[in-house]
């Protein structure tokens, strides 16, 4: 079961959000509601799920309803209709009371312009939620200390907000949400207001703690390159409603819509596309085979180089023509003696930027390794230029894309 | 059809009148009891204003000023020669006197303006009720509503207190209805975040962030009740005001002129105190 069920949610803001509703339900845009009953529609029909531990990012561009979603999920706007459930309870059910106990147990909230408490120190700010729950001053005071020493900024305990730069500020802002070990994390464009150097880095951190912490984040962003980044899965909000929900690679590579398909591409998608997205089978032959049909098939498939595993599938290096050739001559009867390892290998993760420089370091393909040196797949460059020039449009970053390989071709001297 | 039409005519007069007298008839035993609460207590600060030597009372005002000041060292040793002036003009005791009325009155007004001034902030119809209600207070001239507070609490100091009340109150509550609203409704959406109660955002974030806008109320309420001394000695109020009144009616210019000094430096010495702490309470509560 998903840890957050939206379904059917709507939020109008105005007068009468009720009286309106069945019109936007209707299918009425959100400009004719506006210009006729002066309502503005927030979020039409939006329903997704929400798995435990992943990293849902909701991305939109202003006025897409991304701020209030989330401020739905913990009420602090209260939707017009639907069903919001974080595990068994409806939380749009709850009483006031009951809504503060969910708070203060289940969520902790990081917002855009930091929303620190000027009044009291780094300590006191990441123990607020602490605090509001009641827990005595020492142990609250502990507690923090830690949360303070997770994000690094030990030693500013006792430091006032102002005192510390943005990014600093964000730190305490993510160490205030984590302190209270809620389960869910709400981030409302915790990121964009710092320079993009420090969003970098804090969207780093933000991925290391994630990988220890196995929170439920809901992480809020007008950035596509944030949300492909960060985000386990995608929802793109467009004047309220979900236009496309998937995986950041299944929105690069089939944008449900034209209006998801612009936003796509300015991406840079080098540092999107992973590894796994981009190989091709190996075709391998195995570590036992004869060096005259290994040749044979060569010839067959007119390549210069095989890759080769042993009987479990473990990558063991490539054999070249001249080798295959040679071993043939000596006798050999497997290829044991004159495999070697000379291709690149990377893992499925990694992102298409750091896999430019492998391909202009060798001329053969990189081998994609799993767990134990498995052989999962091979990326020619011709893969990897392709993956660039995947879209028309792309055209200018697939040349780019050469033309920086070459020069770092003629850098090393091999051609 | 140059005349009003008489049949247009609203008899406020008469319905004020007979409402006065009849509050005054009925309720006479409750303000009896406020007036000798109120006066018992105002003698005992009088009596231990006027106790203390003079010496004493300076000091302590410079050590009050010398917090607020930021512990600054020359600014509350000027505060402390004002107030000598106030003794070297022989006015010492009634200064004493006039600053106890005026500590009374400014607690009292505090103590309810600024939780007016919370609840105008939390919500829109208690504003909207009372924002014509302050600006009615604030432009009626003093001598209207001086005639049925003497009629409620006789003359004297008591009457005194509840005029400069009335006076004074709305600064206090507008100041602090504004500086509520003032705060950053971001950092109360934060403290909403983490499941604080009401009245948890109230005490840990709203008061504490409005704290500036209302010191500089507490600050306008003092000053307004100084300015009220004289208007005050007229229904009995004795101290300061009682002085410039005699110069005024026996045409003793030097008089006069000597206890509007004093009044003059008492105001300049609370008023810098206040907007000291006023500045102490700006510096802990300003955001990046």
């Amino acid at each position: 079961m998903s840890k957050i069920e939206v379904q059917n949610l709507y939020k109008v803001f105005g007068q009468n959000p009720q009286d309106i509703l069945p019109q936007v339900k209707a299918g009425v845009s959100k400009d004719k509601v506006l210009s006729q009953t002066g309502h503005t529609v927030g979020l039409t029909n939006v329903s997704l799920n929400i798995e435990e531990g992943e990293t849902f990012v909701v991305m939109g561009l202003s006025g897409s309803g991304k701020s209030t979603l989330i401020r739905c999920i913990n009420r602090l706007i209260e939707p017009t209709d639907g069903e919001i459930r974080i595990g068994d309870t409806n939380i749009l059910e709850l009483g006031k009371h009951e809504v503060q106990t969910l708070r203060r147990s289940k969520m902790g909230m990081v917002f855009q312009r930091f929303a620190l408490f000027p009044h009291r120190s780094v300590i006191e700010n990441v123990a607020y939620g602490l605090n509001v729950q009641g827990m005595p001053r020492e142990e609250r005071r502990k507690r923090a200390k830690h949360w303070i020493k997770v994000v690094g900024l030990q030693g500013y305990e006792n430091a006032r907000p102002k005192q510390l730069s943005g990014g600093m500020q964000q730190r305490v802002g993510l160490a205030r949400a984590l302190c209270t070990d809620p389960e869910i994390l709400l981030m409302d464009e915790a990121f964009s207001a710092l320079d993009p150097l420090i969003r970098r880095e804090m969207q780093d951190e933000l991925l290391r703690l994630q990988k220890e912490l196995h929170k439920t984040i809901v992480f809020i962003t007008h950035d596509l390159d944030e949300a492909l980044r960060l985000g386990d899965r995608v929802a793109i909000l467009k004047d309220g409603l979900v236009v496309q929900i998937g995986t950041p690679e299944e929105i690069l590579k089939h944008p449900a819509d034209d209006y998801v398909e612009a936003f796509v591409q300015d991406v840079n998608r080098v540092r999107v596309l992973t590894a796994k997205s981009v190989m091709e089978t190996a075709q391998a032959v195995r570590l036992r085979d004869n060096p005259r049909e290994v040749l044979a098939l060569m010839e067959k498939r007119q390549r210069q180089t095989v890759f080769v595993v042993d009987s479990n599938g473990h990558y063991q290096g490539t054999v070249n023509y001249q080798d295959a050739a040679n071993a043939i001559k000596v006798g050999e009867r497997n290829l044991t003696n004159v495999v070697k390892e000379h291709a690149p290998t990377t893992d499925a993760e990694t992102v298409l930027e750091h896999l430019l420089a492998l391909s202009a370091d060798s001329p053969l393909p990189i081998a994609v390794l799993g767990e134990r040196d498995l052989l999962l797949g091979i990326i020619p460059r011709s893969a990897i230029l392709s993956a660039l020039a995947s879209q028309q449009d792309d055209e200018a970053v697939a040349t780019s894309a050469v033309d920086s390989l070459s020069k770092q071709k003629d850098k090393s001297g091999s051609i | 059809m140059r005349e009003f039409p008489e049949s247009w005519q609203i008899p406020l007069k008469e319905w004020t009148n007979d409402f006065v007298e009849m509050l005054v008839v009925r309720y006479g035993d409750i303000f009896d009891v406020i007036v000798s609460a109120l006066l018992f207590i105002l003698v005992q600060v009088e009596r231990f204003l006027t106790s203390l030597p003079w010496w004493v009372v300076i000091i302590l005002i410079g050590v009050v000023a010398w917090q607020a000041f930021g512990r600054r060292l020359v600014p509350s040793l000027m505060v402390m020669l004002l107030m000598l002036l106030i003794g070297s003009f022989d006015l010492w005791d009634a200064a004493m006197i006039t600053l106890a009325i005026m500590l009374i009155a400014t607690v009292i007004t505090v103590a309810i303006g600024i939780p007016v001034g919370i609840l105008m902030a939390r919500n829109k119809n208690v504003r909207a009720a009372l924002k014509p209600l302050l600006d009615t207070m604030q432009t009626m001239p003093s001598f209207v509503y001086l005639i049925p507070v003497v009629m409620f609490f006789g003359l004297g100091n008591v009457a005194a207190i509840f005029a400069t009340f009335v006076y004074a109150v709305p600064p206090v509550i507008r100041l602090t209805d504004l500086g509520i609203r003032l705060v950053d409704h971001q950092v109360v959406e934060a403290s909403e975040a983490f499941g604080a109660t009401p009245r948890q955002i109230l005490w840990g974030v709203q008061l504490p962030l409005a704290m500036p806008n209302i010191m500089a109320g507490v600050n306008q309420t003092i000053m307004m009740a100084l300015a009220m001394v004289v208007i005050a000695s007229m229904i009995g109020a004795r101290g300061l005001g009682q002085e410039v009144l005699y110069g005024l009616q026996r045409g003793d210019v030097g008089r006069g002129l000597e206890a509007g000094l004093a009044i003059v430096v008492l105001a300049i010495v609370m008023d810098r105190i206040t907007q000291g702490y006023s500045k102490l309470s700006e510096t802990n509560t300003k955001s990046a």
